[in-house]
């Protein structure tokens, strides 16, 4: 894969020869992540959220696999066991802190990863399975995030897996048989709770592997950037190692810092505190809410109060669900042959309303239902449709994008002219 | 072998004392006889590991509950427990009964009337799951002060479904009325559920 002119593997202690010719994992590795793949000289610190997400997992299944020896996933002591942990646990509550928090920033640098992505064309051909596979890897993320968070057994963990497994019953006809295998009961209980944890174990490490499906299939057109302009020679890339390795330690150093101010200094900011009560079949929370990154899904689920040939109900799970599977067409919506929104005016302004919309439907997720709040996550869970649906099909075919570079060196040392006393037409 | 009988150039014959092979070939049917047969072995093998999900039998032997009417003022209601569900209880006033009853059904979105939703003789008796039919939440309205919402039956917080006097759906998501169990009254005060 990758271009011809990648650096070569050639190990020079006899010992690294001898394991080449056995089982050659450095040179994968080299390959991969090393001097031996090509990148483009002009990539942003927005390329930085991939590498950090892949941090993020694994701190994940770290301090995940170190909780699982001290959880216990039985209704009766669940709670307590985490109590357990925070309490009594030799450091268990810095553990519990950061893998909860360490899913909220799993979660953040995954939706600036996308929301990359969108700006930068980068789901168009040739890189459409990279995105395709980047969508499977959001989906599977949602799903061990819900069932991460019924773990611990309180009211929010309790009623967030009554509502999400009440989506199911929405289906005509065999909705509630669905809804029953499910939990394994009428209700979510012991059953659903260990088949739960169970899940909640194995699907980061599906995840991981979709991860490496996800790189393979990036490496073989090779990493876009930020003008969205092919390579055209080597003066167009440098090797991943040493310049990306460090450029990406510099981003993992401002991730880790913000993750320490949140682990540390408010570990309970993104939590409700209605989740250290214990879970109560008879008794729902006031106000039952989701995580913070589930909430626009969540507003677009709110937003259907009307039967309209199908049921309200079932038209709320549809779109819901729809505005994730819709992503999987974004690659055939959107034909403009230009990447970048740095080229394209009317596209980049449309996805920064989408962006606004979205911080919209995340307020409406998290508030009362009120009428005021309920037409208003209407009309932005109609503009989300309309953005993916409409607008951009349309943007595509009509606007005049600005004249692009003619290299990605042409436009670096174009930027760079910038910086003197003339400033380039191309730096903006 | 299969893929040694694939590379045989058309026309001439693996076996040459067959010119006519029949099509399908002998070997083929063997092929595909083998495959469908493990096929059939694999979805026998699967049968157990997704019925393992349902629930299992100490979940269904919970499937009955006794319930002592005696101390149910009209106008009051009590949350019970039935298959760890809430399971509502409520002795409706004669006005409750009676705008339940001024409600024509063409109005309703799951169309029942009180009779149908209670027993005969005991009308009074409004005995439901006290389970939200949108998503599951347990809706306001059993304990004494709690927002009954518009039509004064139960209102659900999470999304804002309001049920009337009979426990059906008037406003909001919820698709359903709240679902009436099977029961049985035993005598005049006693009633087992399930």
């Amino acid at each position: 894969m990758s271009f011809p002119w990648a650096k070569h593997y050639e190990p020079k202690q006899p010992l690294m020869r001898w394991l080449d010719e056995k089982l050659p994992v450095p040179r994968l590795v080299y390959n991969a992540v090393g001097a031996g793949y090509p990148v483009p000289r002009n990539l942003n610190y927005f390329w930085n959220f991939g590498v950090l997400a892949g941090a993020a997992l694994s701190i994940q299944i770290i301090t995940g696999i170190v909780l699982a020896m001290h959880y216990a996933a039985n209704g009766g002591v669940a709670f307590g066991s985490i109590e357990s942990i925070m309490r009594d646990v030799n450091a268990g509550w810095f553990l519990r802190y950061a893998h909860a928090n360490g899913a909220s920033m799993f979660l953040l640098v995954v939706y600036i990863h996308i929301g990359r992505g969108l700006y930068y064309g980068s789901y168009k051909a040739p890189r459409e399975m990279v995105w395709l596979l980047g969508v499977v890897i959001f989906l599977l993320m949602m799903a061990t995030a819900f069932m991460g968070y019924v773990l611990p057994w309180g009211q929010m963990s309790f009623w967030g897996a009554q509502v999400i497994t009440g989506f199911f019953s929405a289906i005509p006809v065999v909705g509630e048989t669905i809804r029953i295998w499910l939990l394994g009961g009428f209700a979510p209980d012991n059953a659903a709770l260990n088949r739960f944890f169970s899940l909640h174990y194995l699907l980061p490490f599906v995840t991981a592997g979709v991860i490496i499906l996800h790189i393979w299939a990036l490496h073989i057109p090779g990493s876009g950037n930020p003008t969205g302009v092919d390579v055209k020679g080597e003066q167009d890339t440098v090797p991943f190692h040493p310049y990306y390795t460090a450029k990406d330690a510099v981003g993992l150093g401002v991730f880790l810092l913000v993750f320490a101010l949140l682990l540390f200094f408010s570990p309970n900011l993104l939590g409700h505190p209605d989740n250290y009560v214990e879970a109560n079949p008879l008794s729902t929370p006031a106000h039952i809410v989701p995580e913070w990154y589930f909430l626009p899904f969540y507003a677009i689920l709110k937003s259907f109060t009307a039967d309209f040939i199908l049921p309200a109900k079932l038209w709320g799970v549809l779109a819901m669900f729809g505005s994730i599977l819709l992503l999987f067409f974004l690659p055939w919506l959107d034909s403009s042959p230009i990447r970048s929104a740095n080229f394209r005016p009317a596209y980049r302004k449309f996805l920064l309303i989408l962006l606004l919309d979205l911080f919209v439907l995340g307020y409406v997720g998290g508030a009362e239902p009120r009428p005021w709040v309920i037409l208003m996550g209407q009309i932005a869970s109609a503009y989300y449709f309309a953005h993916f649906l409409i607008i951009l099909p349309i943007v595509a075919r009509t606007e005049r994008p600005r004249p692009l570079p003619n290299s990605i060196t042409e436009a670096v040392l174009a930027k760079h002219a910038g910086l003197g006393p003339h400033k380039s037409a191309m730096a903006s | 072998m299969a893929s040694v009988d694939n590379m045989v150039p058309p026309g001439e014959s693996a076996e040459p004392f067959h010119d006519h092979e029949p099509d399908p070939r002998r070997r083929d049917f063997i092929n595909i006889a083998a495959v469908a047969f493990a096929g059939v072995g694999a979805v026998a093998i699967v049968l157990p590991l997704i019925n393992q999900m349902n629930p299992s039998a100490d979940v269904l032997a919970q499937s009955t509950t006794e319930l002592d009417l005696s101390k149910i003022a009209p106008g009051q209601a009590i949350k019970a427990s039935f298959r760890k569900q809430p399971l509502f209880v409520r002795n409706l006033t004669p006005q409750e009964i009676a705008a339940a009853n001024a409600v024509s059904l063409s109005e309703l979105r799951d169309p029942q009337s009180l009779a149908e939703r209670t027993k005969e003789g005991k009308r009074n008796w409004l005995i439901t799951l006290g389970v939200c039919t949108h998503l599951g939440c347990v809706p306001l309205g059993a304990g004494e002060g709690e927002n009954r919402g518009p039509f004064g039956g139960y209102f659900c917080p999470c999304h804002g479904s309001a049920y009337d006097t009979a426990a059906r759906i008037r406003q909001g998501p919820a698709p359903k009325n709240l679902t009436v169990p099977e029961y049985v009254f035993t005598s005049d005060t006693t009633v087992t559920v399930g």
